[in-house]
C-alpha cells in the first residue's frame, strides 16, 4: 500500500501546493465558483440560530430528575442559508450517476428514468401511511401485487415475497424459508455450501441464519466446480447459495446440474439474484431449479442505488417454499377484485409462515420506480436490457484484453460485467492506483479487490444506459492509466490530483478514526 | 523450527508449544491490516479450519489452525497495534501459540525451502 498524501485533509493546502489551474492562489481559498467548503464546526457560532424555538421556563418542573442536561452540548449554531448553501456546496464535490459513467462493477449503477420519479412522487403513493385502512390504499395494493407478479412471471417462480428491504435482507428471506421448510419436515440440517465465486453476503447471510458455512472452489475456468460441490452434498446440507451470473462475470451453465443434485440430497437451492440484470427476459431461473432468488429492485429495475435512495430486495420462491414466505403478504379477493393483506390474524391464510422480516410491506417508493420501468420498457424492452448491458461489458472486456489481464477471458463472452486483474503492473503499482488514476480522468471507478479469485481484481460494469461514445470515452480514459501502470509511471501512485481531496489515508481511518469534531 | 502451510501461514515449534502468525508474502499481499481477531484462549482449534480473521485496507480474510490444538495464549499487542503484522510478520506480528495436539499433522507442513520455492511458483 502506498503511503498517502499528507496533505488530503484541508482544501487551502492543495490549492496552494499544486496550482494546476497555473493561475494565482486565491485569498478565499476558492477556485472561480467551486467554492472551498470548511467544516459546519469552522462555519457555526454559538449566537445564531437557524430555527425559532419558543422562550423556555427553565423553572418549570420536568420529569428529567437527575437525567437533565447539565451542560451545554456542543453543537454550532448556523443560520438557515449557511445551512442550506454548506450541503449544496459540499454535494457538488460529490459524483453520481446524473454526472457520468459509475462502472461500479456488482452494482448496476444505471440510468434513473425520470418518469420513475415522476410516478413514485404521486401522491397516492408517496403521502399514504402504512396504517391506514387497507379499503383506502387500493391503488397501492394493486402496485405491490403487480410487481410481484411481473416478477414471478419474469423468473418464473410461483410465488414472491415482497418485504424484504435490500439484496442481502432478501438473501436472509430465503435461508430463513429453507430453514423453516427444513425444520417443519423435522430435518434439521447444519451445512450451507458457498462458492467461491458467490457474492460475499451470501456466506454472512448463511452464518448469520446460524449455519455453518463452507467454501466449494472455482474451476480455472472461473465457475463453480460441480464435482467438487456433489461430493460434499448429504444429510447435513441444508443447501447452497449460487450467484448467477457469478462474480467472475460468468454465467453458471451448470446450474440445472447442480440443483438437481442438490435437491436429490435433500437441500435447497438458494440464487444470488443481484445480477439479474444481465439475463432479464432471457433465462427464467425457475426453470433452474431455483428455490429462492432476490431480486435487486434497486439494481435491476432502475431504482436510485447510490443516489439516495433505499434497497428493495424481494424475494422469489419455490412451490416447496412458499408456505413459509414472511408476513405480511397481499392477497386478491376472487369476488370483488379487491386487495387485501394476509397477517398474522388472518390464520386459515397464513400458513407455515416463518414470521416477518419488517413491520410493514417493504419499500413502497422502490415498488413504484421498478413496475414503473417495467411497464414503460414492456417485456420486450426488458430482454433488450439484458442484451445492451452484456454487449457494452463484452465489448470493454475485449477492448481492454490486448494490455490489461482478463483472467477468465478465454471462457467465452462474460455477462453484463468485465473483470481483470492487476497481474502485469510494474514498480508496484496496484490495482488501488489504477482506481485512483481513474478519479483524475472523471470517472468514479470501478469495484476493485472483488471478487477475491482474482489478484488485484477490477470489476467494469458499463450496464446498458451508456451510449458507444461513452464507452469510448471510458475506454481511451482506462487504457491511458493502465499503460501507465504497465509501464511503472511513479506519479500514478500519488493519483487523485485533481479531485476535492488527494489520497486519503484509508489505513488511519481505519485504525484511528475520527468519529467526532475536534476542535 | 519453523514451517509454513499453503494458506500462508507460519508455524515455530518449541517444545510442545507452537507459535503461529502470517507470513511476509501474506501481509505484503494483504495490504495494510487494520484489524486482527484473535481466537479465545482455551479455544479447540483445528487444523485446515478457521482459527482467526484478519481484516486488511482491501478484504477480510481467514487465518486457518495450520495444526490441531488448543490456544494458549494470543497476542494481545495486535489489539492496540495491528500494523505490527505489517512490520514484524514472522515475529513481534505472532498471532496465538498452541498446544501440538497430533504432531504428525506437521509432517504435511512446508519448511523455509519449500515455502521460498511454493511462493515464487504463484
Amino acid at each position: 500500500m502506498n503511503a498517502p498524501n499528507k496533505s488530503g485533509w484541508k482544501p487551502e493546502m492543495q490549492a496552494a501546493e499544486s496550482g494546476f489551474l497555473g493561475g494565482p492562489v486565491t485569498s478565499t481559498g476558492n477556485r472561480g465558483l467551486m467554492l472551498k467548503e470548511p467544516l459546519l464546526f469552522e462555519i457555526g457560532r454559538a449566537d445564531v440560530t437557524g430555527v425559532d424555538l419558543p422562550e423556555v421556563d427553565a423553572s418549570a418542573p420536568t420529569r428529567l430528575g437527575g437525567l437533565a442536561r447539565s451542560e451545554a452540548i456542543g453543537l454550532v449554531g448556523l443560520t438557515e442559508p449557511e445551512t442550506v448553501r454548506h450541503y449544496t456546496r459540499l454535494s457538488r464535490q460529490n459524483y453520481g450517476i446524473d454526472l457520468g459513467f459509475f462502472p461500479l462493477g456488482s452494482c448496476t449503477m444505471k440510468h434513473n428514468p425520470r418518469l420513475n420519479e415522476k410516478m413514485a412522487r404521486l401522491p397516492g403513493f408517496a403521502d399514504i401511511h402504512p396504517l391506514a385502512p387497507q379499503n383506502a390504499v387500493q391503488g397501492a395494493l394493486e402496485v405491490i401485487h403487480q410487481l410481484g407478479e411481473w416478477l414471478c412471471t419474469l423468473t418464473g417462480m410461483p410465488a414472491v415475497a415482497m418485504s424484504p428491504k435490500a439484496g442481502a435482507h432478501g438473501e436472509l428471506c430465503g435461508i430463513l424459508a429453507i430453514r423453516a421448510a427444513h425444520e417443519a419436515r423435522g430435518d434439521a440440517r447444519e451445512v450451507v455450501l458457498v462458492p467461491e465465486s458467490a457474492h460475499g453476503t451470501n456466506p454472512a447471510t448463511a452464518a448469520f441464519a446460524g449455519y455453518r458455512v463452507e467454501d466449494i472452489p472455482a474451476t480455472p475456468e472461473g465457475r463453480v466446480d460441480v464435482a467438487a460441490l456433489k461430493a460434499r452434498l448429504g444429510p447435513d446440507v441444508a443447501g447452497v447459495m449460487i450467484t448467477n451470473p457469478n462474480t467472475c462475470g460468468l454465467f453458471e451453465k451448470d446450474f440445472r446440474e447442480i440443483a438437481d443434485a442438490v435437491h436429490a440430497a435433500g437441500g435447497y437451492v438458494y440464487c444470488d439474484g443481484a445480477n439479474f440484470n444481465a439475463i432479464v427476459g432471457k433465462v427464467r431461473p425457475g426453470d433452474l431449479g431455483v428455490d429462492a432468488m432476490h431480486i435487486n429492485l434497486h439494481k435491476t429495475f432502475s431504482t436510485p442505488h447510490g443516489g439516495g435512495g433505499p434497497g428493495s430486495g424481494p424475494v422469489v420462491l419455490s412451490e416447496a417454499l412458499a408456505p413459509f414466505a414472511p408476513l405480511p403478504f397481499i392477497r386478491q379477493n376472487a369476488s370483488d377484485g379487491s386487495f387485501y393483506l394476509v397477517e398474522e390474524e388472518n390464520r386459515e391464510e397464513r400458513g407455515p409462515s416463518f414470521g416477518r422480516m419488517t413491520a410493514f410491506h417493504g419499500q413502497m417508493g422502490m415498488f413504484t420506480r421498478a413496475l414503473t420501468y417495467m411497464l414503460s420498457h414492456g417485456a420486450d424492452g426488458l430482454k433488450q436490457v439484458a442484451e445492451d448491458a452484456v454487449l457494452n461489458a463484452n465489448y470493454i472486456l475485449r477492448s481492454m484484453e490486448d494490455i490489461l489481464h482478463a483472467p477468465f477471458g478465454a471462457s467465452g463472452p462474460c455477462m453484463h460485467e468485465a473483470l481483470f486483474g492487476d497481474k502485469d503492473f510494474t514498480n508496484g503499482l496496484s490495482t488501488l492506483d489504477v482506481a485512483k488514476g481513474l478519479i483524475d480522468e472523471g470517472y468514479h471507478p470501478m469495484t476493485v479487490y472483488f471478487p477475491l479469485v482474482v489478484h488485484g481484481a477490477m470489476l467494469v460494469e458499463p450496464t446498458e444506459t451508456e451510449s458507444k461514445a461513452a464507452i469510448d470515452q471510458f475506454i481511451t480514459a482506462f487504457r491511458g492509466v493502465v499503460e501507465r501502470a504497465l509501464e511503472g509511471d511513479e506519479a500514478l501512485k500519488q493519483a487523485p490530483y485533481y479531485s476535492p481531496r488527494r489520497r486519503l489515508d484509508e489505513t488511519g481511518a481505519a485504525r484511528k478514526p475520527k468519529l467526532a469534531y475536534e476542535g | 523450527m519453523r514451517y509454513y502451510t499453503d494458506e500462508h501461514e507460519w508455524i515455530e515449534v518449541e517444545g510442545d508449544i507452537a507459535t503461529v502468525g502470517i507470513t511476509d508474502y501474506a501481509q505484503g499481499q494483504l495490504g495494510d491490516i487494520v484489524f486482527v481477531e484473535l481466537p479465545e484462549v482455551g479455544a479447540m482449534i483445528e487444523q485446515g479450519k478457521d482459527a482467526a480473521v484478519v481484516e486488511s485496507v482491501k478484504a477480510a480474510s481467514d487465518v486457518y489452525a495450520p495444526i490441531t490444538g488448543e490456544v494458549t495464549e494470543t497476542n494481545s499487542a495486535l489489539e492496540e497495534d495491528p500494523s505490527l503484522v505489517n512490520n514484524a510478520p514472522e515475529d513481534g506480528g505472532w498471532f496465538f501459540k498452541m498446544t501440538i495436539a497430533a504432531p504428525a499433522e506437521l509432517d504435511k507442513l512446508m519448511d523455509e525451502d519449500g515455502y521460498k520455492a511454493f511462493v515464487e511458483g504463484l
